[in-house]
């Protein structure tokens, strides 16, 4: 009862009117940086974060989630509309809602979207409700294996589970680790890597790191398209949208089982996109008209909306009871806790109630406040994208310079992120996926120490990564989800072996 | 995709693929270095600094040679992007290059000015007024935002010195 109690407490600090102003920018900032082609949740978030350092973290960390509760309503808009997913997570919402839209049921479906969104949020925040409290209690108790142990698990899940080569995935990974070493050892406060360049001594801020390659790297893959990028029109009313949420509830199993799979996938840090096509796959397989799929069904957008908006609302599970991200943008926000100066981790749940619940409880106003701001505006949305790009491009460049200079307050550090946006433009294009380079950036200096702290208690034993069944369990959790993939193969070729 | 001699040639996907498995390998022996050079054996306060890196590098090394060996075998003969793709992103990465390079020197804002008009008048095609118009109301939409409203200063030049902003 006392989570209650706190629940209440949060919704009244998210209840007041300075922080539900916050909230409505936030999700309309939100939702256009979901309608632009260039400019993602991760970096939207990241080039918005210093305009947020003057704030109480409270307000800060509502109107921050909002722009991500906004980024995930807006890709649906241009995915139905214009068939280009503006966020990676609509890819599959472009399947059935471009046809939709095409045989002149552009309302039908953005209201689909928009509904399912809220639903798999809504869904997601319940359980974070329920659930964070008491996964930050249980890790209250871990050590610094533990910690480790839970890390380990984290970055093995991104190896096993995503689409990209393995060894690709290692190889950004540890990048990434070795970006995060880069400066002051946190342990011996010794210098390490920086070569003598004195602006690295602070070592690689992850921020830059995801201005440049998401901001910067998607601009110049959108660019070797050309210029020629054109919008259409959209209206929704009222009609359209309470017929619509009349056909709606017979879907429920359909919904129930995305926001199942989108929580998991999201906890998980797997993220929303592999939940999205997951969700959109077995809801083909398993729905009575799988084979329209693919031609404008309307259970074909509401499964993988649903199961991206819970997969990215669940991020924030583990992001607040273990301090681990489940996504590029919840890792985004983690940055941001450090910065205004609170420790992730299970003690938030014990030192910052105010933040934590005034958060959870933003959650639940925020996605409401999205679904009606969206139904309301989605014509002025779908006029951003009539923009041409030739004004938009130049304009996110702007931003993303304002926003990596505003970090630091250095110039070196702009110039950083177009490097990081090249290289985001090679990696991208060669397959290497980015989420777990940027994670490993947040997360590299927390990990090396619960690493290094265990060997010290162990003296160098790494037997003390198997030394309790709590330990042991995720750590075999952890190389499980590594090999993940390799297992599948093992077993299908039992399966084909035996037949 | 049909194979066009000219207009839709490139470099190979496969050249492209080589050359970023070498780089992230050479970068991944560059950290290798560096944690020698910080010690990665154990000193009295336990691993020292260059520990963990060691490692990591180790593992950047590792992968990048499967992820080598990997490329070679791709017969595909698919193209990285054809030469006019890679004309467009250069039109970019080089103006931005000298925008962010000239930040310093002349400040964000008029930089901002120079590079907005740039791309509109000569990638977009604008008419100059739309062109003059964007150019000059972002920076000052700019300047209310963050200097005035969240107080985040930005990077200023001689110009703003002399109207004394």
């Amino acid at each position: 009862m006392e989570e209650l109690a706190n629940l209440f407490h949060g919704f009244a600090v998210a209840l007041q009117p300075y922080n539900i102003m916050l909230m409505i920018i936030g999700i309309t900032l939100g939702v256009i940086i979901g309608v632009l082609p260039g400019l993602g949740g991760a970096n939207g978030v990241a080039i918005l974060l210093p305009l947020t350092f003057s704030m109480p973290p409270t307000s800060a960390i509502i109107m921050l989630s909002c722009i991500y509760w906004g980024a995930l309503f807006g890709g649906a808009i241009t995915s139905i509309l214009f068939n280009i997913p503006g966020e990676p997570w609509s890819v599959a919402t472009t399947f059935d809602g471009y046809p939709m839209a095409q045989q002149g049921k552009p309302g039908e479906a953005l209201t689909a979207a928009f509904t399912s969104s809220f639903v798999g949020a809504l869904f997601a925040v319940i359980m974070i409700t329920l659930v964070a409290p008491l996964v930050a209690g249980f890790a209250l108790r871990f050590g610094p294996a533990e910690k480790f142990a839970v890390y380990f698990l984290a970055f093995c899940s991104f190896v096993g589970l995503s689409k990209e080569p393995p060894f690709k995935t290692i190889a950004a990974m540890m990048m990434g680790f070795a970006l995060a070493a880069v400066g002051l050892d946190s342990i011996t406060g010794q210098l390490r890597l920086t070569f003598g360049v004195t602006e690295l001594l602070n070592g690689f801020d992850f921020l830059i790191a995801v201005i440049g390659l998401f901001g910067i790297g998607e601009i110049l893959l959108t660019m070797e398209e050309g210029l020629a990028f054109r919008g259409g029109n959209a209206t929704i009313n009222l009609r359209v949208v309470l017929h619509t949420w009349r056909e709606l509830p017979s879907y429920w199993m359909t919904s129930l089982r995305s926001c199942l799979i989108g929580c998991w996938m999201g906890v998980t840090p797997a993220g929303a996109t592999p939940a999205s096509f997951m969700s959109y796959g077995i809801a083909k397989r398993l729905a009575r008209r799988g084979n329209n799929f693919g031609k404008g069904e309307i259970e074909g957008v509401i499964a993988p909306e649903t199961a991206a908006h819970a997969a990215g609302t669940s991020a924030l599970l583990p992001m607040l009871s273990l301090g681990v991200p489940g996504s590029p943008t919840a890792a985004v926000l983690l940055g941001g806790l450090l910065i205004w100066g609170l420790q992730p981790g299970p003690m938030l749940f014990v030192e910052q109630k105010e933040f934590v619940w005034g958060l959870i409880a933003s959650m639940y106003l925020g996605n409401l406040a999205g679904l009606l701001v969206v139904l309301t505006c989605v014509p002025i949305f779908a006029a951003i994208l009539r923009v041409p790009f030739g004004i938009i491009a130049p304009l996110i460049l702007v931003l993303c310079a304002i926003g990596a200079y505003s970090v630091h307050n250095s110039t070196f550090d702009v110039m950083l992120m177009l490097v990081f946006g090249v290289l985001g433009y090679l990696l991208k294009k060669c397959n290497y996926p980015l989420a777990p380079l940027v994670l490993a950036i947040v997360l590299g200096d927390k990990a090396e120490e619960a690493f290094r702290q265990s060997l010290l208690g162990s003296q160098g034993s790494l037997g003390v990564f198997f030394s309790n069944g709590l330990v042991s369990t995720i750590m075999v959790l952890g190389l499980v989800a590594l090999f993940w993939s390799a297992i599948q193969e093992g077993f299908s070729r039992l399966r084909t072996a035996a037949a | 995709m049909t194979e066009q001699p000219g207009s839709e040639s490139g470099p190979a996907h496969k050249t492209l693929e080589t050359g970023t498995a070498l780089l992230i390998g050479a970068f991944g022996l560059v950290v290798i270095f560096g944690s020698i050079k910080a010690g990665i054996n154990w000193g009295a306060e336990g691993p020292r600094a260059g520990f963990f890196p060691f490692y990591v590098g180790a593992a950047i090394v590792g992968a990048s040679a499967i992820n080598l060996w990997s490329a070679q075998r791709d017969h595909g003969g698919r193209l990285f992007a054809t030469w006019g793709q890679l004309r467009q992103v250069m039109s970019v990465v080089v103006p931005t290059a000298i925008y962010v390079g000239s930040m310093p020197f002349i400040g964000l804002y008029v930089a901002s000015t120079v590079f907005i008009a740039w791309f509109m008048r000569w990638l977009g095609g604008y008419r100059w007024l739309t062109t003059i118009a964007v150019a000059i109301g972002m920076p000052v939409l700019t300047y209310l935002v963050f200097e005035r409203w969240f107080l985040v200063p930005l990077p200023k030049g001689p110009l703003e010195e002399w109207l004394g902003l």
